[in-house]
């Protein structure tokens, strides 16, 4: 809710200049329970991030021992005991659908939590800020500092800060290359230079895109680029936990003194004494108590911020916390506060993110090693053959996932007295082609159906192709139509 | 916007003076980073008309500075590629048509080569998947006007038919009409022969033997005593149930009128002795080959 402005602090200039410089940012450190939240995610999210591409999975002879590889040229992607081909890449789709499904959910539950805690934006800028802290003091020193002349020292600490800072982007980019290759032998490649160029290419990229959008871009990826916010604030609605500041409570703002007199009078004083901790913490900038706004990306600093200055003052804390606008008004009217997190949206989202995984999990487990593709000839769709018989053409494409050759039969069902003929077929024991598929790979062939003319017949009857493993006996099928003319 | 002074209330900035269904636009300012964005686009956009081809002018257009030209990029590109797929053409090229049919991998690399070949130069009258249409026959069927072999599709692709090449195939179905050796109603009889030979229906009125003797004395000699067709001579089998223009009686009277001559144009010269090879694959695969 938009605290109304009164006419005094209404901007005049209705000229205003063309652009606006960046208001600095210089978000004071705070302890607290949100924070150490934040610090706890950081360091599983960096961690994974940066030490996964180093953990081994035995695969057997031939394959990668990496946990987790995207392997472009043999267009394969290893999951631990995952692997992935092209053809699989609804798998991704679903990993998609459960993303976005699971950001729905947090979102119902709580907002833009997802913004305030493991985007990767607020976690490198987390860190950055950590790192300006750290080098180059609190708020208040770096205020003093950004004001005043710049001076060697200054200068000194300014350097310092951004070779840090360009040394945590360069290990971003290179982690990220180690996920395309096997990475300790990349690693030892990269340290004497004989890494492909389009690795160091790579890490170039993502380091100065890291160095930019943590160390300079920083809130204003959350307010001007990102598109969430936008989508964020459609989703949303009033039982939504949002970081908001209860100005049921906090209003009227005055000092602690006046509140004491008020309260000795027995009258309602408000509790915020709007000592601007909540905006000085603020990594964007903002001040919640102007209500719910785009810039807020609900890391819940403001709320560790506000609850010291609360204990200081002796008050209750939860000045700001989590709440949804429903509570505010109720509040105010006097009833009970209610937190709805069980929910027709919720329990959609929860559902849905349950059928999509057992969607997947189920065609993972009944994932296949020998399969067939087909797909029907579209021009023509059927050819009349001198003695008037039919006959329709297809590609046949085989994926042997297995790590050896192996000798298929190719055997079809159809119309009736249907003959196949298999283009290229490697041998043909009578009216059985085979032929041989190589290890961990796509063969792709040509077959043709004849089936002899029926005037009566359907125009169109299903044909399976099945695909037989000689020696394994695995076998796979796929189905399609054969077509009169 | 100096008329529109007004001042939003609830986030107390000025106003464009813009609204849409009660919705007024805030007059807000950009953010500097995004206005020098806005400012580096506009001077690269300048930069790039001085440094590539940009205006049209009367007889042409600007040339930019380093006088760059898709033409040329696509024609250094296509070089790049030619000798790229050099090493495996000439595996192809030097491998005989019988090798090629048996080794899967060659065969693959044939019809793939073949296969856009084809859709470049063959399916204007081919159809982009050898289906053909009337007087352009379907390579995907197992009936085949100069033989179907794999030589033989070979050697029609090079020379053409009746394409003027020296070493074409030549052929004519002759106008029996139009030159006058047959009458109209002998040219009716002829036809619904014809099509008896291929076991379709014929006319109620329609004499069989008198039929017979008139496609004996002039018919047999190229399409053969049995109407089996010659393809030394390009003359279809009669019997099959393939026509290349129509089995009706209206079209066969057309056909024995005024005679039928399609061309099909040579290809030796204007495409490179490993593309027909390809080629010929591709067509004999098709399924239509013998
Ligand atoms: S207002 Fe509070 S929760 Fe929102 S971004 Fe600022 S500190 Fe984080
Ligand atoms: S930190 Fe709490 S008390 Fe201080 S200004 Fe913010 S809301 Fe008010």
């Amino acid at each position: 809710m938009n605290k109304p402005v009164s006419p005094d602090e209404l901007i005049t200039d209705e000229d205003g200049p063309l652009y606006a410089p960046r208001k600095k940012v210089f978000p004071q450190s705070v302890s607290g329970r949100f924070r150490s939240i934040k610090w706890r995610l950081m360091a599983v999210c960096l961690g994974v991030y940066y030490l996964l591409p180093f953990v081994r999975w035995h695969r057997g002879l031939g394959a990668p021992d990496q946990a987790v590889l995207i392997d472009f040229p043999n267009r394969r992607f290893y999951f631990f005991f995952i692997e992935l081909w092209p053809q699989e890449i609804y798998y991704f789709t679903g990993l998609l659908v459960l993303a976005a499904l699971a950001l729905f959910l947090m979102n119902a539950l709580g907002g833009r939590i997802w913004c305030g805690y493991l985007c990767p934006q607020t976690v490198w800028t987390d860190l950055f800020y950590a790192v300006e802290r750290l080098v180059e003091g609190d708020r208040r020193a770096q205020m003093k500092a950004d004001a005043g002349p710049m001076t060697a020292k200054r200068a000194g600490r300014r350097a310092l800060k951004h070779a840090i800072w360009l040394m945590i982007a360069w290990w971003t980019g290179g982690a990220w290359v180690l996920y395309f290759a096997d990475a300790p032998t990349l690693v030892r490649d990269l340290a004497t230079f004989q890494a492909p160029a389009i690795a160091y290419v790579w890490i170039a990229m993502l380091t100065a895109s890291t160095y930019l959008l943590a160390g300079y871009m920083r809130e204003q990826v959350c307010v001007y680029m990102c598109p969430w916010p936008r989508i964020q604030a459609a989703l949303t609605d009033e039982w939504a936990l949002n970081v908001t500041y209860k100005y049921d409570r906090g209003e009227p703002r005055c000092s602690v003194k006046k509140a004491f007199d008020i309260r000795s009078l027995g009258e309602k004083a408000g509790d915020c004494i709007d000592c601007n901790q909540c905006v000085a913490v603020c990594p964007t900038g903002i001040d919640i108590r102007d209500g719910a706004q785009l810039g807020c990306i609900q890391c819940g600093l403001c709320i560790d911020a506000c609850d010291a200055v609360m204990t200081k003052v002796s008050r209750e804390t939860g000045l700001i916390g989590y709440d949804n606008d429903i509570n505010v008004q109720r509040r105010v009217a006097g009833k009970q506060e209610i937190f709805k997190p069980v929910r027709a949206r919720t329990v959609v989202y929860a559902s849905l993110i349950t059928v999509v995984c057992a969607v997947m999990l189920y065609a993972l487990m009944s994932r296949t090693l020998l399969d067939v593709n087909v797909l029907h000839d579209r021009n023509p769709i059927a050819v009349r053959l001198s003695d008037g018989a039919i006959r329709n053409g297809y590609t046949l494409r085989f994926l042997n996932k297995r790590g050896f050759d192996r000798v298929i039969a190719i055997d079809v069902d159809g119309p009736a007295d249907a003959k196949l003929h298999v283009i290229g077929a490697d041998s043909v024991t009578p009216d059985r082609p085979m032929i041989v598929l190589g290890r961990d790979t796509t063969t792709e062939l040509r077959v043709l159906v004849t089936a002899p003319f029926d005037e009566k017949a359907e125009k169109s009857v299903p044909v399976t192709f099945r695909v037989t493993d000689i020696g394994l006996g695995e076998i796979a099928s796929a189905t399609d139509h054969f077509v009169l003319p | 916007m100096s008329e529109h002074n007004e001042i939003d209330r609830v986030s107390g900035r000025s106003t464009t003076g813009h609204e849409w269904d009660g919705i007024k636009e805030l007059n807000t300012p950009l953010p500097r980073w995004w206005v020098l964005t806005f400012y580096a686009t506009i001077i690269w956009a300048i930069g790039y008309w001085v440094v590539y081809p940009a205006w049209p002018l009367v007889s042409g257009y600007t040339t930019g500075l380093f006088q760059y030209s898709t033409r040329a990029s696509v024609a250094t590109d296509l070089a790049d590629l030619e000798k790229l797929r050099g090493e495996k053409m000439a595996v192809l090229g030097n491998a005989s048509l019988a090798d090629i049919e048996k080794d899967p991998a060659l065969l693959a690399l044939a019809r793939a080569r073949g296969r856009t070949v084809f859709a470049d130069n063959c399916a204007p009258c081919h159809g982009s998947g050898g289906a053909g249409t009337k007087g352009y026959p379907n390579l995907n069927d197992d009936d085949w006007l100069w033989g179907g072999s794999l030589d033989q599709i070979m050697q029609t692709i090079q020379f053409g038919a009746r394409s003027g090449h020296a070493k074409t195939h030549e052929g004519q179905m002759l106008a029996f009409g139009r030159d006058g050796v047959l009458k109209k109603d002998e040219i009716v009889t002829v036809a619904n022969y014809v099509r008896s030979l291929s076991g379709l229906s014929t006319a109620p009125k329609f004499d069989p033997a008198a039929g017979k003797k008139l496609f004996t004395e002039n018919c047999t000699s190229c399409h053969g005593d049995n109407g089996k067709g010659n393809p030394e001579l390009g003359a279809p089998n009669l019997t099959d149930q393939i026509w290349l223009y129509g089995s009706d009686e209206e079209t066969l009277v057309e056909t024995i009128t005024n005679g039928r001559a399609g061309v099909m144009p040579a290809w030796v010269g204007r495409l490179d002795p490993v593309t027909v090879k390809a080629l010929a694959v591709y067509v004999h695969s098709l399924g239509g080959g013998k």
